[in-house]
């Protein structure tokens, strides 16, 4: 079996003018291994080429990256999903400044979490030991703690690549509602008043690409649909 | 809150819903005139002016027309923001958009009740 063919993004700004793609021959030995363990390989070839990687089982959000024009993690992606013809190209996150070849600066997208206020937040007094919620209030968080903000789903919305100040994107509207929906936390009000402009929410045109990403299977756009609910409910 | 004032309604939740609702009332127009069209095969000047001369359909139209430049300021205005990113640009076009809106709205509603 021949070699797997990979293109790679490199770019260095200390020494480079411009971007490039750099090919490698990589020998998996017939295996099908996954994108994370072809770039070991390459790394072997180039010890050169930077990407981000912790634990290698799709639970950090490290190594988000674009693999053959699809977004996911690295870790978890076998090369039989994603390799056609035998070619490989990877390259970083969309719509992010590159640092260094495979690594982005995270900021926006951290910047837009941060303005969601992605803690509970409750204004009565303490209890003594906890505050406690119904299996169903419980209910309500699943498929929305599970994010691990890896960034997969925004930097594949063009309305984040457009807007990335402005429009909050889908890994953050997510978070957004798993705190509008917990039954503890009583900033409801607050949280919505501050979603209601023309883009922190509204930019949304539900094209699903977040969905069709996610590599933990989650749902950002039904989640930005109830929020679109909750504020209607609220100012009508 | 990122605040904007060249948007139809100032909330993207207000432009949000009459983008739909606006969207609702345009598809009932354009079914209902071409089924006109097509329950009127032969179709001359005195049956056209005749369903334009009564109040119900100029209302209805004026709803239409009314309706198609919120939707167009509302989609447009999406659109000057998503890609042109020189204010200055963006401003001028969108002034330009309002301000076409607004022309073909009254030469809309001259036509209708002019006739």
């Amino acid at each position: 079996m021949s070699n797997l063919q990979v293109s790679v993004y490199r770019y260095n700004p200390e020494t480079d003018s411009a971007p490039y793609m750099q090919e490698f021959q990589v020998d998996t030995k017939g295996r099908d291994v996954m994108v994370l363990d072809v770039l070991h390989m390459m790394k072997e070839q180039d010890s050169g080429l930077a990407f981000r990687r912790s634990c290698r089982e799709g639970v950090c959000g490290s190594d988000g990256m674009n693999m053959n024009g699809k977004n996911g993690l690295a870790c978890i992606t076998p090369l039989s999903d994603v390799v056609k013809n035998n070619k490989l190209v990877l390259r970083p996150l969309p719509g992010l400044p590159v640092i260094r070849d495979m690594v982005v600066d995270m900021g926006l997208f951290y910047k837009q979490y941060e303005r969601i206020q992605p803690y509970l937040q409750n204004d009565t007094p303490p209890p003594a030991i906890e505050r406690l919620q119904s299996p169903e209030e419980r209910d309500k968080l699943d498929g929305l703690y599970e994010c691990i903000l890896c960034a997969c789903c925004s930097t594949s919305c063009p309305s984040f690549w457009w807007n990335p100040e402005k429009f909050v994107g889908p890994a953050g509207l997510l978070q957004s509602y798993r705190f509008l929906a917990d039954s503890r936390d009583t900033a409801t009000s607050e949280r919505l008043s501050n979603l209601e402009d023309p883009f922190s929410v509204f930019r949304c045109r539900g094209i699903m690409n977040c969905v069709a990403v996610c590599p933990k299977g989650l749902n950002p756009t039904r989640a930005i649909g109830k929020i679109r609910e909750m504020l209607l409910a609220d100012a009508t | 809150m990122v605040t904007n004032i060249t948007s139809f309604g100032r909330s993207g939740l207000s432009d949000w819903l009459m983008q739909r609702v606006s969207a609702v009332i345009l598809a009932i127009y354009t079914v209902f005139i071409v089924a006109f069209l097509l329950f009127n095969p032969d179709l001359d000047y005195y049956a056209w002016s005749g369903l334009f001369n009564q109040t119900w359909m100029r209302i209805f139209s004026l709803l239409a027309f009314v309706a198609l430049a919120a939707h167009a300021w509302i989609g447009l205005w999406t659109v000057t923001t998503d890609y042109l990113k020189s204010t200055r640009l963006r401003v001028g076009v969108q002034a330009v958009i309002i301000l076409g809106i607004f022309v073909y709205l009254v030469w809309g509603i001259q036509i209708l009740w002019g006739a």
